[in-house]
């Protein structure tokens, strides 16, 4: 086991270079000299000068490359073009709440997923397997975009107007109201959820549409092996197969489907967080784009790609742990 | 796609319904020209036009069938107008990323070793980059516009296209009839062009297919944030952006160009289904046939 994770970790190298290195082409391919976005147009040459040698843009590229590379393994990222504080600052604040949505989203369209893909996979063939079926297909084509919209038109504009009962009426923007500092820890918390709710509930019907899917024709497929007519003819009651057959050998695959999974979230996450202005990592990176502002645009797309290879990692490390002769074929 | 996968797609109600809608999107993005001359050639009176609700009519009398936005303009001529972009865009992006997808595994299929390895990594670290942010990446280096969303799609797409195109490649490269065209002195690149490549692209076909419906979404999804097709130019996305603004008064202006999104979007990936189980079909019954041993791809998505 050891030794396969280290020879997946090692895998991953290469690619992670990858990623870093095309990170720093582009922030050198960037229109515009850094140093004269920094400073404004009327700054004078010295000064401009004098930046350019502090932060060392006056060196080879080869030189800037590899100290860039350790720089950015050491966690300074360099600074914000529009904010004027470190990169590390600006995306400090939002992985919190990036890490917060995609973790509860994740959780919640497995749980949902799994368990729709299992109803169908018991009762395949019945009109609720197509209902099912149906409903999934179209769930997972909607756009994130849409499916926010369409939550805030009816949760936070159409609760109002239609008179629900407050519990109903829900927060369309930000993580959480205007003065909550001063709210009880309780009432606080409450409150922190409230704002949590439609954006996590916008990625995670997506995400449940494809987990869904997926899950319905492994789960379908396992309860086809040769094994579960042979629990089933000594008399296995029908909810025992599908946990100890159906859903045990259906794990393997809904695991390595995480990671088709995640960048999908991420990507995701940029409109919803826009939508609902969510204070994450998507959010800073379309402000971030909007302002020309490249060191953020590329720490971010950076960090949501090692983001990816670690939970992949961690995926092919599950695999591992769920089926020994994963780590056989490898 | 001989015959068989084909007479299958015309029996699914998949293919029928997807291609259908992608059918009336298309016709509706042929009309586009025509319609624009007819929805009143100067401004009038704006205050009395804007907002009009769907099926309404306008003092002027004209009936405006999806109702008008904020500047009175007719929201089902602006639908037809935005199909043109959207489907230029998807279809554009779609097949770019076949191309380098195609280029890209059927290089590492079929020459193997090193340059199979890096293309590996290559791939393995594009797909390890969510789109979304990389597409912003793309954005933020360059002007926006439909021409660099078009690449910027295609170079964040061709990851799929090229895993399965090199794995198809690779059984392929082993299979008799290429031996034997080897055999008679066929050069690689030929063999590669006539033999292998034609034989590969069942697969990425149904990638192709799912490729673009999500190129359609990015694409609005870009215009939407205001980093993709710049307003006037009508698009789904910033029709979209812009009902976003009157969601309260006027909930239609972002949900006609937002229900045509998820319609074609839905519609791609019905037609993939559908192509990806007659190609199943055609498979299962080849090998029911012949005996052959299975191609062996799964049709990961």
């Amino acid at each position: 086991m050891l030794r396969y994770a280290v020879r997946r970790l090692l895998a991953a190298v290469p690619i992670v270079v990858l990623v870093l290195t095309v990170t720093f082409a582009g922030l050198h391919l960037a229109p515009g000299d850094p140093v004269r976005l920094y400073l404004g147009p009327e700054a004078d040459a010295a000064a401009a000068a004098a930046l350019r040698h502090a932060w060392g843009l006056d060196r080879p590229l080869a030189v800037q490359y590899v100290a860039w590379l350790a720089d950015f393994a050491r966690g300074d990222w360099g600074t914000s073009l529009a904010q004027r504080r470190p990169v590390t600052a600006v995306l400090g604040s939002a992985l919190g709440p990036t890490l917060l949505l995609t973790g509860a989203s994740l959780a919640l369209s497995y749980l949902f997923g799994v368990l729709v893909g299992a109803t169908q996979a018991m009762r395949r063939g019945t009109g609720l397997d197509a209902t099912l079926t149906a409903a999934t297909t179209v769930a997972q084509a909607l756009p994130s975009y849409v499916v926010a919209l369409g939550l805030v038109l009816v949760f936070a504009y159409g609760a109002t107007l239609w008179g629900w009962p407050p519990a109903l009426r829900l927060p369309a923007l930000g993580a959480e109201s205007v003065g909550a500092d001063f709210l009880a820890p309780g009432a606080r918390l409450a409150d922190r959820l409230r704002h949590l709710l439609l954006p996590v509930a916008t990625l995670a019907l997506i995400g449940a549409a494809g987990v869904a899917r997926f899950a319905r024709a492994s789960i379908a497929g396992a309860l086809r092996q040769p094994f579960v007519a042979a629990a089933r003819s000594r008399g296995l009651a029908e909810s025992r197969i599908l946990v100890r057959h159906g859903l045990r050998n259906a794990l393997l695959p809904l695991v390595t489907l995480l990671g088709l999974q995640l960048p999908a979230l991420f990507s995701g996450v940029v409109f919803v967080e826009t939508i609902f202005a969510w204070p994450g990592m998507g959010h800073v990176v379309v402000q971030a784009v909007l302002a020309r502002d490249y060191p953020v645009v590329m720490a971010t797309t950076a960090i949501f790609a090692l983001l990816v290879v670690a939970s992949n990692l961690l995926a092919d490390l599950l695999a591992a742990l769920a089926d020994p002769r994963v780590e056989v074929a490898a | 796609m001989k015959g068989g996968a084909g007479a299958l797609l015309l029996r699914d109600r998949r293919a029928i319904a997807g291609g259908g809608l992608v059918l009336l999107a298309a016709a509706a993005a042929l009309a586009a020209p025509a319609l624009l001359g007819t929805s009143g050639g100067g401004l009038g009176d704006i205050v009395a036009r804007r907002f009009v609700a769907p099926l309404a009519a306008t003092p002027d009398g004209a009936l405006h069938l999806l109702g008008t936005d904020a500047f009175g303009r007719d929201l089902f001529v602006r639908l037809c107008a935005g199909a043109r972009v959207s489907l230029a865009v998807g279809f554009l992006a779609a097949f770019t990323a076949l191309l380098a997808g195609v280029a890209a595994g059927a290089t590492a299929g079929f020459a193997g070793g090193a340059a199979d390895r890096a293309i590996v990594t290559l791939t393995d670290a594009a797909l390890a980059v969510p789109r979304v942010p990389l597409l912003l990446l793309l954005v933020a280096l360059f002007e926006p516009g439909v021409l660099l969303v078009v690449i910027a799609l295609g170079l964040t797409g061709w990851m799929g296209v090229a895993r399965l195109v090199r794995t198809e490649v690779r059984s392929l490269r082993e299979r008799p009839f290429v031996e034997a065209a080897r055999a008679l002195g066929v050069r690689p690149a030929r063999l590669l062009a006539r033999h292998v490549v034609p034989n590969a692209l069942a697969p990425a076909l149904v990638a192709t297919a799912l490729g673009v419906g999500n190129a359609i979404m990015l694409e609005a999804g870009l215009s939407f944030l205001g980093l993709g097709v710049q307003p006037p130019t009508a698009s789904w996305g910033n029709m979209i952006a812009a009902g976003r603004d009157a969601l309260v008064v006027a909930p239609w202006v972002a949900l006609a160009p937002a229900g045509a999104v998820a319609a074609v979007v839905l519609a791609c990936s019905l037609l993939a289904d559908a192509l990806e189980a007659a190609l199943a079909g055609e498979h299962a019954r080849d090998t029911a046939a012949t005996g052959r041993a299975s191609r062996g791809t799964p049709l990961a998505r």
